[in-house]
Order: structure tokens, then sequence, then C-alpha cells
């Protein structure tokens, strides 16, 4: 076994994908960047995980029982614990892009974007328009409507928040969305949907927040763009799952010397005053463990890795849940997305259900993952909570739900004790959160803007 | 894909991982391929996230696409990306020794756990050039222009001008090779002698049923072939640039 540096730049701790990213990046930067996980394998709370492992994991089957074999090979199961998409003109497209980490995997177009409207035995399932000529043939605006929701998104692509002839007379820094639906005449039910299923806000609070205006239009632009680009949906996914993506930043942070350990149990953060020094850890799975101790100047982990100075900021619900068929009024597509708008349930957040299969392969043939999620409202019944989503299922071979999953946030930015904590991965169907946090760790540990944009062009490798 | 030289031979794409320990001289085996024959054809760095070269074969053409480790076997922390989908895998011990050629067989029964069925597997004891086979070999061409970094072709080694370095009989490392039903070759990337008898052998090795003319990584997976008009390339012409500029 080789040795451990006694000296690092950056010890990253947890091999989740904001990690991961941030490791590829730095190593990429020229910094000599240390990355230790305490599991076995890549991705931390974004892992994909297969059956057997599932199973384990929420310990839903008999002791002396293997109900995994009656799915075919674990290994061909690859999924997800955190359900996401990637909208394929969002950051981290742009980050895989930019750092060549496409070249490690493969992206498949996610087959639709789907919206539920009403509820129980009414709810009707449609695709989500994305331009203004498929809003003309939605059915889920009537034909008045479709003719306000054609010039609103026509008036979103050449809305410009620097031209006031474009702000249609409203003044878009202190006004509401609200107003901007008004003007536009547009019903409750549509909002919802552009809202919801569009600027994919997971409750109403963007509706009367004053200035919120120009933000609510640039996520509607992103959608729009991501859907313009490959035409389904907005949506792309990795094959094998999205604990491929920290897999595929990992190796981009190795090839520029990032140096990377597994199974390793951090038994110490050291500290000089308040400043974070360095690490003490054991490495196990090997005869003898190996214990070490090296410095860096920086540290930067998961919340899992710093328990005292996180805190908790909500709570999500989640159900993973096998299928033989695919999702009920979605055209039979491989994988969607399906968003049950809060309104339409009698909820303050929506309820999201995520399915990919087999074409992703994620799973063997013939089967379907869909993760229905959502924020928790309650204490208690939170499988209610997760029902809406549920009822659209039909048949479940499989389910697993645990407890609910706390949302962790850093208590402090890090300036004070060198320790730069990422946030959980949140309830949103997309990455653009966990993008953003890694722009702002970027920012507060380096002091710079992160700009992906040629990143890889003029490094040198030393190897050369 | 069709490159310049415009052949209407089918060529196939095979992701080919390399495994060993290190500085039994991957890294080299690798350059020495690339290098060798086709120079001003090598990937422009080493930090590119995969070296390419072609084999051309009597009735088709190999486009390897080679995986380095990037070190990150040294911590037991190998991605299971790295094996996925990989048709070929080079697993490379030293001569001198024997240590490595335990690890080698670790190599191996780690691909057969976790790479796909077919995977075709060769077995290379390299740094020849330090052994008395050295001299029977035809040590042809340069030796001192490409080695590199600590995991070069030879110079490492343990023994003196006349010596034979060699700790692992070509016998015990054949058997071996036989009874996994692995290529095997003894090879110098610092002579060159053996290393595109390597490849070659491996391209002739790849069953024509599993070769796929899909590009890029995971295209030879069996798990799924439909729907393939959903598969998405985010870089566009960019990339498609970028991998045909290995064409030979």
């Amino acid at each position: 076994m080789e040795e451990i540096s006694p000296n690092y730049d950056v010890i990253v701790l947890g091999t989740g994908l904001t990690e991961c990213i941030l490791s590829g990046v730095l190593s990429v930067k020229g910094k000599k960047v240390l990355h230790i996980d305490r599991n076995d394998h890549y991705g931390g709370e974004a892992a994909s995980v297969n059956l057997e492992t599932l199973f384990k994991k929420y310990g839903n089957y008999q002791e002396g029982t293997k109900p995994w074999e009656a799915y075919g090979r674990p290994a061909d199961w690859n999924i997800d614990l955190v359900p996401k998409l990637l909208m394929s003109s969002g950051e981290l497209t742009n980050i895989l892009v930019s750092t060549d980490v496409t070249r490690y995997l493969e992206f498949k177009q996610v087959a639709g974007s789907y919206v539920q409207q009403g509820t129980g035995s009414k709810a009707t399932v449609a695709k989500v328009p994305s331009d203004a000529a498929e809003a003309l043939k939605s059915p889920l605006m009537g034909i008045f409507e479709k003719r306000r929701m054609k010039s609103f998104i026509e008036w979103v692509g050449t809305f410009d928040v620097k031209d006031v002839a474009s702000h249609k007379g409203l003044d878009m820094n202190s006004c509401t969305m609200k107003e901007v639906y008004e003007k536009f005449g547009l019903e409750p039910g549509t909002r919802d949907f552009i809202g919801h299923a569009m600027a994919l806000y997971l409750d109403d609070s963007y509706i009367d927040a004053p200035g919120k205006a120009p933000e609510t239009i640039d996520r509607i632009r992103l959608y729009g763009n991501s859907v313009a680009r490959y035409g389904k949906s907005p949506y792309i996914y990795p094959l094998y799952g999205l604990g491929e993506l920290p897999q595929g930043f990992a190796r981009l942070s190795a090839i520029y010397g990032g140096t990377y350990m597994l199974n390793a149990n951090i038994d110490e953060i050291l500290y000089d005053g308040a400043k974070a020094t360095g690490i003490k850890a054991t490495m196990t799975g090997i005869e003898p463990e190996m214990k070490f101790e090296t410095k860096a100047p920086m540290i930067l982990g998961d919340p899992s890795y710093f328990p005292d100075k996180v805190k908790v900021v909500g709570h999500v619900l989640r159900a993973i849940c096998i299928l033989k068929h695919p999702l009920a009024g979605t055209n039979d597509s491989d994988s969607c997305q399906l968003i049950i708008p809060q309104s339409q349930v009698g909820r303050k957040n929506d309820v999201y259900i995520a399915c990919v299969s087999s074409a992703h392969n994620v799973c063997p043939k013939g089967y379907y993952v869909a993760i229905v999620s959502t924020i928790a409202e309650t204490s208690a019944n939170h499988h209610l909570e997760l029902q809406p989503g549920i009822d659209r299922l039909g048949k479940i071979e499989e389910q697993f739900m645990g407890p609910p999953i706390p949302i962790y946030e850093p208590l402090d930015n890090g300036t004070n004790d060198n320790v730069f904590i990422s946030k959980s991965y949140d309830a949103t169907s997309h990455f653009e959160t966990t993008t953003d946090d890694v722009q702002d760790i970027y920012r507060r540990c380096t002091g710079e803007e992160l700009k992906v944009e040629g990143l890889r062009e003029g490094v040198q490798m030393t190897e050369e | 894909m069709a490159d310049s030289a415009g052949a209407p031979r089918p060529s196939s794409s095979v992701k080919l991982v390399l495994l060993g320990e290190a500085a039994v001289g991957k890294s080299s085996l690798v350059l020495r391929f690339v290098n060798n024959d086709f120079q001003e054809n090598k990937e422009p760095t080493i930090g590119a996230a995969f070296l390419t070269q072609k084999c051309n074969l009597p009735t088709r053409t190999i486009k390897f696409e080679i995986w380095d480790t990037a070190g990150q076997e040294r911590f037991a922390s190998l991605a299971p990306m790295y094996y996925r989908n990989a048709q070929a895998a080079l697993v490379v011990y030293d001569l001198t020794k024997p240590t490595s050629l335990i690890k080698a067989k670790h190599w191996v029964a780690e691909l057969q756990r976790q790479a796909s069925p077919g995977i075709v597997i060769a077995l290379v004891g390299n740094k020849l050039d330090l052994t008395n086979a050295s001299a029977a070999a035809a040590a042809g061409g340069n030796s001192e222009d490409e080695d590199e970094e600590g995991e070069s072709g030879g110079v490492s080694g343990g023994g003196d001008e006349s010596g034979d370095a060699r700790k692992v009989s070509t016998d015990e490392a054949k058997t071996y090779a036989e009874e996994e039903s692995l290529l095997f070759f003894e090879t110098s990337a610092k002579t060159g002698h053996n290393v595109s008898e390597v490849f070659t052998a491996i391209a002739n090795a790849i069953p024509e049923t599993s070769l796929k003319s899909t590009r890029g990584p995971g295209a030879s997976n069996a798990v799924s072939r439909g729907g393939d008009e959903q598969r998405v390339n985010l870089t566009g012409p960019r990339g498609d640039a970028a991998k045909d500029s290995c064409a030979c």
C-alpha cells in the first residue's frame, strides 16, 4: 500500500456529486487533492445501488429470504437514491461538456415531461407544453386560454430584463409573478403548470414575492431551451444511473493528480484554534488497517462528515418503486417526469415522480423504477403525503420507503474554520441547485468565481 | 466516423482497460503502442479521457479506447465505471517482481467478477529488456525517447548490466494464463518488443458479435439495444472531431 502525502492543498470528504465536481475542478486547476469516502463505493447520498443493496438498506424483507433473486441479477440494477434528472441546457451539462467528463458517460433523453391536473378519479395527465406550438395543442387548456398561453410564451422568448420596452409596462424589479400572470389573463390552472411544471418551483411562494418575475422567466426559458435541445423533454439521464456522475468527476480529478481512497473512516478533524488543519483517518477493508494523518489548509465535505456544523432545513419523503409497466397516461414512455402540482392535491409542496427503465440500463428489461418524492409537511403519516404519487403508479412490485430524509445546510460559510460544507440534495427534480452549491463553495474556498468554460484549455499535465 | 484513409472496412470502438501494480509499465506499454507506429496521432495530453489508437485487421478496424487507471487503483478505489463495458483488459506485471504477478492475478479475478462476461483479458509480463531473453528478442527501435514518469518501461528494474533480473518464469505465468484462458505475452515497452503484437492479438480475439459501430463508451452493452434514437451527444461535432483525431 502506498504512502499518503503529509500535505495536500485540499482534503475532500464524501464522494457525492457536489464533492466530486469540486474535486475534479480543483485538480484541473492544479490543486493537490486527497478525496476520501467512508463507504466502499462512490456517490455517498447520490449513489446508485443494486437491488440487493436496496433491500438491505431498507430492510423490508424477512431474515433469511432473498427477495432480490426474483428480479434477475442484482448487478443489472442501478437504482438512484436521489431522484433527479439533468436539464439538457442546464449548468451540470455545461460542466460535463467543458470538463470532457461526457467522454466517460452516455446520456439518453428522458422521453417526456408530464403534469397532472385534477385529482382522484378525475385526474388527467398531460404533456407539459414547451413552446407556443405545443401550447396550442395541449389538452390542459381551453381554446381561449391556449391563445393567452401562446402569447405569454412568445413574450417570455423576447423578454429582456434590460430592455424596458419588453416589460409590458410592468416594473420588473418590484412586480410579482402574479401581476405578470394577470397581465396575460392566465387562469389558475395554467399558472399552476407554468410555475410548477416549467419554472419547476416546488411551492407557490414565488407568485407573491416582489421582484421574482425575472427569475421565473429565466427558469421557464431554461425549461424551453432544454426541451429545444433534443426535442422530447427538457431532461437527459446517464445510462447506468446518476451514480455514474460522481464517478466521472472523480476520474477527472484522478487524471489531474487527485488521490482517491474509499473505505476510510475519519477519526478526527484536526484544528489549530478555530481553523481546520488536517485529518486523522483509518483506511479499512485492508489488512492491517492503515492509520494516517495528513494536513491541508482547507477541508471540503458533505454534511454527514460535520454533524455539529450543519442544521436541518427540512425533510424529503421518498418512495422508490419497482414497476413492470410504464406510467399511465405517459404514452408508454420508457422514462418521464410527472409533476403533481400541490394545488391539485391540497398540499403546499408538489409531488414528483421520476421514472426510468431498462432503456437507461438501470434495471433488467421489462422493469421500471419510479421514485415518488415530496417535501414533508406533517410529522406523521408520511405515506399519506406521497399517496397522490403512489396512486399514479398502478401495480407496484416492490416499494422502498424509509423515514423522512433530513435536508442539511451548513451553519457557516467556512471562512472562520476553513471547512466548506455542501448542502444535501434537495427535493428539486434537477441538478441546478446542486451546481449552484458547487459554484458557491468554489467561490467561498478559493475567493474566485468558477468559470467552467475552457477549464481544461491551457492546462498542461505534469507528466508530459 | 469515416477517416481519410477511406477504406470501407468496418470500424468498431473497443474499450480497453489497463490494470496492474504501480510501476510495472502500464502507461509505457500504451505510449509505446500509441506512439511507436503512429507518433503524430497521439492524443494531445495525458489528461485526456483516454488514449485512442486504431488497429487495422484484414477484415475490420478496431479502434481501442484505452483507459488508464489514473492512479485510482492505489487505494482500492477504482470505480465500477472503469470496468463498465470494457471489452478488453491488459493486466500487466513486472517480470522482475513476483509480487506484481500476485497483484495481476487479483486483478484478473476482479475482472472476472465485475466486468462483462465476454471480456478479452491479456496477461502481460513487462520489462523483458531486463532479462537475458532480451538479447534474443528482436530489440528494434529507439529506447530513449518516450520513457515517462516513474512507471517507465524498464530502467527502474533491479538487474545489473549483464545479469538476468527475471524473477517470474515464462512457464509459471503461461500456465496460469492458460488456466484462466488469458492471452499471454512478455513484452518490453522500452524496446517495443511484442507490444503491438499484444494489441493485435486482443483485436483478433474480440468476438465479431460483440462489436458495434456505435460510438462512445457503453456502446457495446448488450443489456438494451432498443431506443437508441434517444441517445444524445452532448458535445456535438466537437466530440466527433476529437475522436477521429487519431485516424491512421
